[in-house]
């Protein structure tokens, strides 16, 4: 099967590669960058696990082909934290508020809501629901979830 | 890798991509958003030779507005009109209709050409094209032509789009004057496919009685359908809530809908009775205010 070169920018860093046009951006973070932060769960667009950010659009990066980003920037859980390990207030909420208990599921919901409150700073209750329903939870019950997201939008919020 | 090995292809204008499927024909699919696509790949219910990506190809993207009609150009996602309030304004069908597919990261992705084309019998979008009457403008090598939403949908996953051929836009009617439209379904969870859903449109003069009307269903037969015959009995009239119910009841019995692991049949005549009569209702109120 014909490779093709691909350069991608990822986390701020340029990155090139050769795949196949079957591989997914998911593998190829995982595989060929050694980005095993994000996660897969289903590999078929359910779960949500695989979360990533192309050109600022979260998507799930097991229902894009690493070939499809060439040439965009990408975003992934190692990048929304800051370089010295400090926690992105999406982060710390998750961790104050006990959003997450095997941390499977983690990345995705991490890289879901940080994308969901910058389209969406004030969120209702119901939108913050709305909002995660495209991630998928086995431990939590979403409760300290959707309270993390709350504390997350209120430690975001312009004059904090 | 879970997909079965394919040759991709990258074109950049409408011409390469209708130069490759007459190439390749039935050997080559179309890639789109991907959010349908990738899932059958990964899962082999699916395999091509050919794979052909029009992500690249700017003339399948945007939105126009011309007199009387709205154009979304087949490869514009769905996010980009969910997010656009012109888009929104002349086809208030597509803001209803598109917040309730899948979740915002599949909406990112997700185009609107892509659902048509895919023609799910429980997504949206087709069923708001089968409502509005919508053109489907469908290009080949040979130049494009344009199919009538009615004679667009011929099966599950079955639609008039050639194997040599592609979805490239979709002409949506602007309605004018006191008009209100509603989209209803149920569904387990958020995001998933609708056990059954309604698309409703009504237009009414200046004393409230309703002088167009458009309901179609998605989700009970194996494409959209309209219910043309409570359309009929609902124009002309200006109906109490007791009316809406039997509008409705009429309504289901355009529909064939099977069972499944998710609901019988009985179950989705049922609650797809009630989404009409829900969905009647607040087009009404929203076409009288």
């Amino acid at each position: 099967m014909t490779e093709h070169s691909i350069s991608i920018t990822v986390n701020g860093e340029k990155r090139a590669g050769h795949v196949e046009a079957r591989k997914t951006l998911a593998d190829w973070l995982r595989e060929d960058c050694g980005l095993t932060g994000t996660h897969l769960g289903c590999e078929h667009g359910v779960c949500g696990a695989c979360t990533v950010t192309i050109d600022g659009d979260a998507v799930r990066s097991c229902l894009v082909f690493a070939v499809q980003a060439d040439g965009a920037e990408v975003i992934t859980i190692e990048g929304i934290g800051g370089n010295d390990g400090t926690l992105s207030p999406v982060q710390e909420a998750f961790r104050q508020c006990h959003g997450l208990q095997c941390g499977f599921c983690t990345p995705g919901f991490v890289v879901s809501v940080t994308s969901f409150l910058e389209s969406n700073p004030n969120p209702s209750e119901e939108e913050i629901r709305e909002g995660l329903s495209g991630n998928l939870c086995r431990c939590t019950g979403y409760q300290n979830i959707v309270k993390a997201v709350q504390m997350a939008a209120e430690e975001m919020a312009p004059g904090k | 890798m879970k997909p079965a090995p394919f040759e991709y292809h990258a074109p950049e204008t409408l011409a390469d991509v209708t130069s490759l499927l007459a190439e390749h024909g039935d050997e080559a699919k179309v890639l789109a958003g991907g959010q349908s696509l990738v899932p059958m790949l990964a899962l082999r219910l699916t395999r091509f030779e050919h794979i052909i990506d029009v992500n690249r190809v700017a003339e399948l993207k945007g939105v126009e507005r011309t007199n009387g009609t709205l154009t979304v150009k087949a490869g514009t996602r769905q996010a980009a009109v969910e997010h656009d309030a012109n888009a929104g304004a002349a086809v208030p069908l597509l803001a209803e209709a598109i917040p309730l597919i899948g979740h915002f990261q599949i909406r990112n992705r997700g185009t609107v050409g892509g659902s048509i084309a895919h023609a799910d019998p429980a997504s949206e979008l087709p069923a708001v094209a089968l409502a509005l009457d919508a053109e489907l403008e469908i290009a080949g090598k040979s130049g494009s032509r344009k199919v009538a939403a009615s004679d667009f949908f011929l099966g599950t996953w079955t639609t008039a789009v050639g194997e040599d051929e592609i979805l490239s836009a979709v002409h949506f009617p602007v309605w004018d004057g006191n008009s209100g439209f509603a989209v209803e379904e149920l569904a387990r969870r958020s995001g998933d496919f609708a056990l059954a859903g309604v698309v409703a449109g009504v237009q009414v003069d200046g004393s409230g009685t309703v002088t167009k009307s458009a309901i179609s269903f998605l989700g009970m037969a194996p494409t959209p359908v309209r219910a043309r015959s409570a359309e009929a009995a609902l124009t002309g009239t200006n109906p109490s809530a007791d009316d809406l119910l039997e509008i409705a009841r009429l309504a289901v019995g355009d529909t064939s809908p099977t069972a499944d692991v998710h609901a019988s049949a009985e179950y989705r005549l049922h609650v797809g009775a009630h989404l009409v009569a829900r969905a009647l209702d607040r087009a009404l109120g929203a076409a009288r205010s």
